[in-house]
């Protein structure tokens, strides 16, 4: 009986080793340690052993048992990694092929932009408000010191819109400065906001001009507001957008609803202020107008100038990321070509 | 305006190079380009060096020059007393146009014997090249002036290109820019000589002049010269008309531009013999009058415009153009000299209404000084008794109803120092002000009293002075600051952070922002959506712009069209703008609409299969993923309007308010847009209703302890029951957590008229754990609701 066992041991184990995959594994299982298996079948005729040799014949047929059994184990595993690494190796892929697309949209880049500079004045106490694009004439001109047959209303080509009746004269805003006015008439001081907006130009279009464009017009108003700080404020502002290392400046020019007024300008950053086709051979580029609240505006809207000073500033979005990109036709922006809003 | 380098400098000393003037100008406000101002005649003249001076051998006050010309030396004569060995002058070999020394006329250069010495050509002054009137010695060039090259290239006279700011009208001015550039540059300002001899007759026994309308005309000066000569200008003159742009005429003419140059103070001169009754009135134009102008049209004039009139008819437009009847022609000898001050508003109107703007009107609508009349008179004449001979009357005409006094500011160092936030002193703010030519007289060291001088009609506050203090100083000189005022209360516009969100939203969802003109067509506007209330603008770019839009649909669709020549995929687009809806003679009703259009394949073009057209479907899905993101549960009522695609249009309503629409354009909209034949999808939702209705998120529904089931219900229904009334009847039974309609089918092995519908069910409870029973009663519940209220039966 043992030399049964030693042979039915040697069969097994030979067998075990020659196969290589778990349908024959199971086999396997089923022909030694089945209910009907050869080991069974040695481990149910002990009973006609003597109790002698029922001990020893036993303790080898278990010992064969579990040597099976580990062995059993050992090859399922080895099996089932060969099987993993079989499939893995059968199911590769050409990982350039491109993925399954998913459909994520754009902003527009006027939207980027403004985003961008409302950003930057809001993390400096300006809050973002908007007023309305068709404006009385009262409130783009005549409240900001430009009354009618003014010279300076040459500086903004205007849209007019039908007056109905005896209506007062309405036009589409040529500048985001009305704002100043509304926000004065609603609040009294300290003021502090940006206004975001359309504008429109009653000009022809052509690479450097748009009829309609973006502004975004800011106000401080409080006491003791100097023009040092909107040189602090405009110059926080150029370095934020622009760089770190760019240098501003301001030169005299004229708005007749700040006094002083200025215009700013930042160092070429394509010729670093060497001069260049973009800065016309200046080494500068003008980015916007500023200047002191006139004391005229204050007046009109009921804030004392001796006690209240204030600045206001104005600038053309689209400006900044023509300059950014070098983008060299502002007509791009609104005619909305996907091959162009795709870029950004 | 364009100011000859060489003129400014007869009126102010200039140590800097015309770049760094021109720069200094532009940073104290008034812009400046540099140019060059073309010559016409400079042929054959370069720049030439002395190499040896001797005594002429038969004259003491002449020498023998050996002048090196690059090409070549040569001898000449030279009878000017300035030169030096190694000194670089102007060259003109033989056959040159130059202007005579003596006669002022061209001349061109002949080699010639001076005193038995042959002389083969000159060392030029200033008036031979025509640069200016001086003729004192040869114009010696800096040294560094390269050997050899034509003096075209070397001297051609850097003009000053000025934009000038219109509160400035004093710098539409040669002394203006001189007076700039003297403050600027810490020097001293020449004024032109303007003095004669008047040796006519008394002036008001010759004319007379009333202002009939003083409202228009503050004052009116005006000189007599007879016995003059006409002819053309010298060539200094000339010259320096031509580079500021000019077109010189003839003497008289050009005379009355180059002191409107020089000045800014516009004149007119009026052949006297054609002034009816030697007199002139200053009055508004009566009823039915016309003028024939300069230019040779006739003028139908307006009783608002002002003119010059003689005893009985207009002779002049005041302050826009002449007449041609009283024009200086060539056989004029007496000419009146108008110098006057007339309405600015006044002529603006007249000049644009006659659309005849000239640098006259441009001057006066700026608003200059009554007081720059006789300065400029007296120069004008000056330079007419030199230049065309004749006899000036004695005195001038001068009428002057609108006198002022010359304004007075007290300014305070205090507020200077405050609005600009810079340390200056009374002294420095003294300074500056009096290089400007303010007169300043200090009261107390606190105050000073500032007199506004004539020409500054731009100044009259304390600001005002504030800029000059400013500009003269440098705005370098101001510190750098941040803002240390309080804070304002902030109050956040949630409409601005909505909107906002709403941009994400449709960026998340694949759609690219666009946005479009506010302006477009009626066409357009009536054919995608209405133009009733359209808003209508009075001067039209085109009739393409002559609309506010009351729609963002011309806008969505024309860019749709645009893009779709470039694009294989699908286009999805939004746009949130704003639309105007006209209220009569009130400001529009401006509302804010976030539009959508969604055409051709879904998805991008992929190796993973095609996944169908785009319809209805594909706004509706953006909608809805917006809208629940933004918590808003809104319904979707079939039917809407014409300009959409009939039965596939819905009304987005949340409770009772109506937020906006979807639906697929009618083929026809389609077509005259241009579009592919194919569908197009479009959404619009109104921001501010949408806002109205979006809540708060209040709290959260805590999560189930207990285990969900998942099941699975088929009906069979009539095609027609709409698919919102069965899911209102299955989210309606207890227990039911979720519910999607995952399947929808008719056609084969479904009767005729009905459709397969298929329900994928979640059931939960919060309170327990849902038994075999449960889940069996609440699907047969499902299945009676759906029977009794939409006649559906159980398939399967
Ligand atoms: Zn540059």
């Amino acid at each position: 009986m043992l030399k049964e066992l030693e042979e039915l041991k040697t069969k097994a184990v030979s067998e075990l080793d020659g196969i290589d995959n778990l349908g024959d594994l199971e086999k396997w299982r089923v022909r030694y340690l089945g209910r009907k298996g050869s080991l069974t079948t040695v481990l149910r005729g002990l009973g006609t052993l003597s109790v002698e040799e029922r001990r020893t014949v036993g303790a080898v047929a278990n010992e064969l048992k579990a040597t099976l059994e580990s062995g059993l184990q050992q090859k399922q595993e080895a099996l089932k990694t060969q099987n993993l690494v079989d499939t893995i190796e059968q199911t590769r892929i050409d990982v350039t092929l491109p993925g399954y697309p998913v459909s994520i949209g754009r902003l527009h880049p006027t939207t980027r932009t403004l985003r961008e500079v409302c950003s930057v004045f809001s993390s400096m106490g300006f809050q973002v408000v908007e007023g309305p694009e068709v404006e009385w004439d009262y409130y783009n001109f005549e409240a900001l010191n430009i009354p009618q047959d003014h010279p300076a209303r040459d500086m903004w080509a205007t849209f007019w819109v039908d007056t109905e009746g005896a209506g007062r004269s309405r036009l589409l805003r040529t500048h985001t400065s009305p704002m100043q006015i509304r926000l004065m008439e609603k609040t009294r001081p300290p003021v502090r906001a940006v206004v975001p907006g359309k504008v429109y130009r009653y000009e022809a279009t052509d690479a450097t001009h748009e009829f309609m464009f973006y502004q975004v017009e800011g106000l401080a108003v409080d006491k003791g507001i100097t023009m040092g700080d909107l040189k602090g404020t405009l110059f926080e502002f150029a370095r934020r957008l622009f760089g770190a290392e760019r240098k501003a400046r301001f030169r005299c020019d004229y708005f007749p609803f700040v006094e002083p007024g200025v215009e700013m300008a930042i160092d070429c950053f394509v010729c670093q202020g060497a001069g260049c086709r973009l800065c016309s051979n200046t080494g500068w580029i003008e980015i916007l107008g500023a200047g002191m609240v006139h004391p005229d505006v204050l007046r009109r809207v009921d804030y004392d100038p001796d006690v209240y000073t204030g600045f206001a500033f104005g600038m053309g979005v689209e400006r900044i990321p023509l300059l950014k990109y070098g983008i060299d036709d502002i007509r791009l922006f609104y005619s909305n070509d996907l091959r162009f809003l795709k870029q950004f | 305006m364009k100011v000859p380098f060489s003129w400014l400098r007869e009126y102010v000393s200039v140590s800097l190079s015309a770049s760094e003037i021109a720069q200094r100008l532009t940073m104290a406000g008034v812009e400046a380009n540099l140019t060059k101002a073309t010559r016409q005649s400079w042929d054959k003249i370069t720049v030439g060096q002395i190499m040896a001076l001797e005594p002429h051998p038969n004259a003491d006050r002449l020498q023998l020059a050996t002048i090196d010309f690059g090409q070549g030396q040569s001898k000449v004569v030279c009878g000017a007393t300035n030169v030096r060995i190694g000194d670089k002058v102007p060259f003109a070999q033989v056959g040159a146009e130059l202007v005579d020394g003596h006669s002022g006329k061209p001349v061109r250069l002949k080699p010639a014997k001076i005193r038995g010495v042959a002389s083969e050509g000159m060392a030029c002054s200033e008036k031979e090249l025509g640069i200016s009137e001086s003729h004192e010695g040869v114009l010696v060039l800096p040294a560094d002036a390269p050997l050899g090259i034509p003096l075209a290239d070397y001297l051609a006279d850097a003009v000053l290109d000025l934009e000038v700011t219109p509160n400035r009208p004093d710098c539409l001015s040669i002394l203006g820019v001189a007076r700039e550039v003297a403050a600027l540059t810490k020097q001293e300002m020449r004024l032109p000589s303007s003095s004669y001899e008047e040796a006519g007759p008394e002036i008001q026994k010759r004319v007379s002049v009333e202002i009939a309308d003083p409202d228009l005309c503050r004052r009116y000066c005006a000189s007599l010269t007879e016995g003059i000569k006409i002819g053309p200008s010298p060539a200094w003159m000339q010259q320096r008309l031509t580079a500021s742009g000019m077109r010189p005429i003839n003497n008289i003419v050009d005379i009355t531009n180059y002191v409107m140059l020089e000045y800014g103070q516009p004149l007119h001169a009026f052949d006297f013999r054609k002034i009816g009754g030697a007199r002139i009135v200053v009055r508004r134009a009566r009823a039915g009058e016309k003028l024939t102008s300069l230019d040779g049209v006739d003028r139908e004039l307006r009783p608002d415009m002002l003119v010059i009139a003689d005893q009985s008819i207009p002779v002049a437009i005041a302050g826009v153009m002449g007449g041609a009847d009283s024009e200086v022609t060539e056989v004029t000898t007496s000419v009146l000299l108008e110098s006057a001050n007339f309405n600015q508003v006044s002529i603006r109107r007249t000049s644009s209404g006659l659309k005849m703007r000239s640098e006259a009107s441009m001057r006066f609508e700026r608003g200059i000084s009554p007081e720059l009349t006789v300065p400029a008179l007296w120069r004008a004449t000056q330079l007419m008794l030199e230049i065309a001979g004749g006899t000036a009357s004695k005195g001038m005409a001068d009428v002057y109803p609108g006198k002022k006094e010359a304004k007075v500011i007290r300014l305070r160092t205090a507020y200077v120092m405050q609005l600009l936030g810079l340390e200056v002193s009374q002294e420095q703010i003294i300074d500056v002000l009096v290089s400007l030519g303010f007169q300043c007289v200090p009261a107390g060291s606190e105050n000073t009293a500032v007199t506004i001088p004539y020409w500054r009609t731009d100044v009259s506050e304390p600001a005002d002075l504030s800029e000059e203090v400013a500009r003269i100083l440098g705005y370098a000189a101001i510190p750098t600051t941040t803002l240390s005022s309080e804070l304002p209360r902030q109050q956040v516009d949630t409409r601005l952070s909505f909107r906002e969100q709403l941009r994400d939203l449709m960026v998340a969802a694949g759609f690219q922002e666009i946005i479009t003109y506010s302006l477009t067509s009626q066409h357009k506007l009536t054919k995608a959506a209405s133009a009733e209330n359209a808003v209508h603008v009075a001067n039209p770019l085109s009739t393409e712009l002559e609309y506010l839009r009351t729609s963002l649909r011309p806008g969505l669709l024309t860019t749709l069209a645009a893009n779709q020549k470039y694009e294989e995929g699908g286009i999805r687009l939004f746009e949130i703008g704003r639309v105007f809806l006209g209220r009569g003679s009130d400001l529009p009703d401006e509302r804010e609409i976030l539009g959508g259009v969604v055409s051709g394949p879904r998805g991008e073009l992929s190796w993973f299969g095609e996944k169908g057209q785009s319809d209805f479907f594909d706004a509706k899905g953006a909608v809805e993923s917006v809208l629940s993101r933004l918590g808003i549960e809104a319904e979707y009522e079939a039917g809407g309007e014409d300009k959409l695609r009939s039965g596939r249009v819905a009304r987005v309503v949340v409770g009772q308010t109506t937020v906006g629409i979807i639906g697929e354009i009618h083929p026809r909209v389609a077509e005259s847009f241009d579009l592919l034949p194919q569908s197009v999808a479009l959404f619009e939702l109104d921001i501010e209703n949408l806002l109205s209705v979006a809540k708060e998120k209040q709290g959260y529904h805590p999560l189930s302890r207990f285990p969900r089931s998942v099941r699975d219900i088929a009906v069979l229904v009539d095609v027609q029951v709409p698919a919102k009334k069965m899911l209102g009847v299955v989210r309606s039974v207890p227990l039911v957590s979720q519910v999607s309609l995952f399947d929808l089918y008719s056609g084969r092995q479904v009767p005729v008229g009905k459709k397969s519908v298929a329900f994928r069910i979640a059931y939960q409870s919060d309170s327990h754990t849902l038994t075999e029973e449960e889940l069996e009663t609440t699907e047969n519940e499902i299945l009676d609701r759906l029977a009794k209220d939409v006649g559906a039966a159980r398939r399967g």
